[in-house]
């Protein structure tokens, strides 16, 4: 009877999926103080943004470079929902009345955005969505485009390019938790049904796809629609974050942040976002320290204003050159791990202990022989 | 002239090319033959280095050409006119041949191959400023031949010249390489077109999923049953083919 | 009336900018069949090596030529590093590539020179105004167009006559053919990059020479707009990505000048409606010229 491997075994997944990442997540909450929690909610906030951008670019094959014009969408509506008529009245000169009046609870405020967003983007998607390649990648750039200068025009509305501010601290660590794994659960769910396997079928060869019967451009502007609603709902609860939102800071610099993510994580896969959103998220704290200059070898480098971007940049580059499917390929490893139910139900039965000490003994027995056969010709560990 | 040993091509993991071995004389007509996918087109590619050769050698006239890229066997004298004529649609027919002598560093020299050219197709000098893409198929196949004449090759290789040309036209073609192996051009046709490929040209070779089948003179070849049966279609003998 | 004129006038200006780099753009993009985001940063690369010369104390003439020069440079160096190895690669590989590439000079520009805007210190001579049918026109307006004039019918004639420019129509036209007569398609490529950044590199120096501030944002922008521009007048026609540029110029001032009050402002918002709108119903361009299709 062959042993199963060791990365299916429930208890490695549930240890390397589950646990490992709950006890980190609890050691630098704790040690880290609340600007690390900052950094915690916006990490699980990128996820969602991720994962709604991976499902167009990397399984359906839509190259959309729009998804910051559907956060920003999501951003201001959810802001002008909650924000209390007072505030509402006081920074924004000749809001109408009746939007004034609105202010909704966090959760209805962020639906709501996100299914207005979705619809925006529903009817966007029947225009462009026939373009493809270039064509629509830089149609959806256009779409960033426009959205600012309407955002930044509509002052009645938004307050133009100054931005609102004041919205309440709604995004707290366990609202945004829930919220990543809900995206990434329904996201999962979508990926595995016949509708997600559509998608990829799409991507791989659209001629095909179109014989089998599948209509393609529902499934392109369904996916669309999908994407854009998690890109609202990331983009609501970021605004709840940084409580100051103004048209700017969705523009070409976010674009770029957010394609990153998915690019270096993995395009073609959900599990990717998570990588790819903890490299984003913690690198550039990381090289935060060093942008004001530090000695290396005994050299003072001196401050590198943007030593982030550069550093990023060329990561990216490295990256498509030499790596092109990111860290995890299209392999579903995480999210598949974290919401099977066998991880969980696994680890009730007796065998996956046996297969898990199996395996991990034959790995020890392995990586023994390994060393062993050095020693003895010579090379040495 | 030409000696290729143990070529070996291959696409995206598929072996197009096994391990096949031929010889081309000067002046002579050789003809590959074979049904589609057989490694025919992917053995003149390997000649024109349009892509990588596995293994094996190309030897032309005592020079390794193993590898060489494909400005080099140009220069060489190996001259490839690919499937489908390729011309370059959106240049003028004057300017496609003015291409054939993009290498040539004697511009006397391209202006007398072009004049030549004329003579040969009068009709590409009567179109001489039309774009190639407006051409009609054979003009086309004719500018194709042409613009690789006007790089002064040795070796002319012909892929396929009468692919989807209508009978009268392909009939033309075929006396224009008649024409070419008496002024001293030795040329390696590829045919799907076995008749008349066998037809015209002294030894025959037959290719089989990536290898060669079969060897020898035209001639042997046309009469030999099995391949009348795959090849010819059954009875008809190379005798009574169109062009005689 | 001299309100109109005074319009004209500014998006003829703003066209020739537009058009230097929608030419240059579509000669790579004809050849290489390759969206190229980085395409607007050797605006600011040209740009930005003019300030750090003429701050070094160097003449302007000579600051000029060698701001050139290095973007050329720029150019080279991009497509050797970045662009080769993924010359065959699928299309969303491509855009991610020359989105990075893009991300990176801005970033590196950035670094080197700080955020701020700067402004850029020309000769007294090119400010000099003088009037035209009633309208203030400088030196450095009629320059622009001079020069834009210029190297458009430079750029065309290479193109038409030589045996470079030649070549770089067949292998726009049919890359296997092409190599088949022996022409080497990196060295045609990197011709294409040259031209396209010498383009470029004019362009930015006229623009900011005009508008004497620039800062490192400015180069994405006109990459983009510099796409659409070419695609306009049809991707691998020279003439419509010229075309391309004074129409997207006119439409930019006309819409900003003749919006009624009010939605005056949301002029950068129609501009690229209008535009998506073009890329949608007519990908081929406006005056319906092929598509490079890839062989």
């Amino acid at each position: 009877m062959e042993r199963p491997k060791l990365t299916d075994n429930p208890l490695f997944r549930f240890l390397t999926v589950v646990l490992l990442p709950a006890v980190l997540l609890i050691i630098l909450r704790t040690a880290g103080g609340s600007y690390y929690e900052s950094v915690l909610i916006l990490f699980f906030i990128n996820v969602i943004l991720a994962a709604s951008l991976n499902l167009t670019n990397g399984i359906t094959g839509i190259f959309s470079l729009g998804h910051a014009a559907f956060m920003a969408l999501g951003a201001y509506i959810s802001s002008i929902l909650t924000l209390s008529e007072k505030m509402k009245q006081t920074m924004v000169s000749n809001m109408p009345e009746w939007l004034a009046k609105i202010q909704l609870p966090f959760v209805p405020a962020v639906l709501t955005a996100a299914v207005i967003t979705m619809l925006i983007a529903g009817l966007i998607g029947l225009a462009i969505l026939r373009a493809k390649g270039h064509y629509l990648a830089v149609i959806t750039l256009g779409m960033v485009i426009v959205i600012k200068s309407v955002l930044d025009n509509a002052s009645n509305l938004t307050n133009g390019s100054r931005g609102l501010s004041g919205m309440a601290k709604y995004s707290t660590l366990p609202v945004v938790i829930i919220a990543a794994l809900l995206t990434l659960y329904i996201l999962y769910r979508i990926r595995i049904s016949a509708f997600g396997r559509s998608m990829v079928a799409l991507r791989e060869d659209e001629d095909a796809a179109a014989s089998l019967g599948i209509s393609y451009r529902s499934i392109r502007l369904l996916s669309f629609m999908v994407s854009t609603f998690f890109a609202a709902v990331g983009g609501a609860l970021w605004a709840h974050l940084q409580r100051t939102i103004a048209p700017s800071l969705f523009y070409f610099n976010e674009t770029f942040v957010i394609l990153e993510m998915s690019v270096l994580g993995g395009m073609a896969s959900l599990s990717g976002a998570i990588p790819g959103a903890a490299i984003l998220t913690f690198l550039p704290q990381i090289l935060a320290n060093f942008s004001t200059g530090f000695t290396i070898f005994g050299v003072q480098i001196p401050q590198i204003n943007g030593l982030t971007n550069i550093v990023m940049s060329i990561l990216f580059i490295v990256t498509i050159i030499f790596r092109k499917q990111g860290v995890v390929g299209n392999s579903e490893y995480i999210v598949s791990s974290l919401f099977d139910p066998k991880t969980y139900t696994g680890l009730f039965k007796k065998k996956t202990y046996e297969d898990f000490a199996f395996a991990f003994r034959r790995k020890q027995r392995s990586t023994a022989r390994r060393l062993n056969k050095q020693t003895m010709e010579g090379e040495g560990p | 002239m030409l000696k290729v040993s143990n070529l070996s091509v291959s696409y995206k993991k598929i072996n197009a090319v096994r391990n096949i071995s031929f010889e081309i004389g000067k002046g002579e007509i050789v003809s590959l033959i074979g049904s589609n996918g057989a490694g025919k087109t992917s053995t003149m590619r390997a000649l024109s280095g349009l892509v990588r050769v596995k293994s094996g050698s190309v030897i032309f006239d005592g020079q390794d050409l193993t590898g060489a890229s494909p400005s080099q066997i140009v220069s060489a004298g190996i001259v490839h006119v690919p499937e489908g004529r390729q011309v370059f649609s959106k240049l003028s027919v004057g300017e496609n041949l003015e291409m054939g002598g993009y290498l040539v560093t004697d511009k006397k020299k391209v202006r007398d191959r072009t004049a030549s050219v004329f003579e040969l197709f009068p009709i590409l000098r009567e179109r001489i400023h039309q774009k190639a893409g407006s051409l009609s198929g054979g003009e086309q196949q004719m500018l194709a031949i042409g613009r690789a004449l006007v790089t002064g090759p040795r070796l002319l290789l012909l892929d396929e010249p009468s692919l989807g040309l209508a009978p009268i036209i392909v009939e033309r073609v075929f006396d224009v390489i008649r024409e070419l192996q008496k002024n001293g051009m030795t040329i390696l046709l590829v045919e799907q077109n076995a008749l008349d490929a066998m037809a015209i040209s002294g030894r025959t070779y037959i290719m089989e999923s990536g290898s060669i089948a079969m060897e020898g003179p035209s001639g042997e070849i046309a009469e030999n049953d099995e391949v009348r049966r795959i090849y010819l279609g059954g009875k008809e003998t190379w005798n009574s083919s169109l062009l005689n | 009336m001299e309100f109109f004129t005074a319009q004209l006038i500014s998006a003829v200006k703003l066209g020739s900018i537009y058009a230097l780099v929608a030419i240059g753009y579509s000669i790579v993009y004809s050849i290489m069949g390759m969206i190229n985001f980085a395409h607007g940063e050797l605006l600011m690369i040209a740009t930005f090596s003019l300030w750090l010369l003429l701050s070094a104390g160097v003449p302007f003439a000579v600051a000029v030529v060698l701001a050139v020069i290095i973007t050329a440079v720029f150019g080279i160096l991009i497509e050797r590093i970045a662009y080769r190895s993924i010359r065959n690669a699928g299309e969303s590989t491509q855009i991610i590539t020359s989105l990075a590439v893009s991300i990176f000079l801005e970033a590196l520009c950035q670094a080197i020179f700080n955020s701020s805007s700067k402004a850029l210190i020309i000769p007294d001579v090119f400010s000099q105004t003088f009037k035209v049918l009633g309208v203030t026109v400088s030196v450095i307006d009629v320059v622009t167009l001079a020069c834009t004039a210029a190297l458009t019918v430079a750029v065309v004639l290479f193109i038409r006559h030589t045996r470079v420019g030649k070549a770089m129509r067949a292998v726009a036209d049919n890359q296997e053919a092409a190599n088949l007569m022996g022409i080497n398609k990196d060295r045609i490529i990197t011709t294409a990059f040259v031209i396209g950044s010498v383009l470029a590199a004019v362009a930015g120096i006229l623009y900011s020479g005009k508008y004497t501030s620039f800062s490192n944002d400015m180069g994405f922008m006109l990459g983009v707009k510099a796409f659409i521009a070419a695609v306009l007048g049809g991707l691998g026609s020279l003439t419509g990505a010229v075309a391309g540029g004074y129409i997207m110029a006119l439409l930019e001032v006309f819409f900003s000048g003749y919006l009624p009050q009010g939605i005056g402002s949301y002029q950068t918002a129609f501009t690229f409606l209008v535009l998506i709108l073009v890329l949608l119903i007519r990908p081929n361009g406006l005056f319906g010229s092929s598509a490079r299709e890839r062989s």
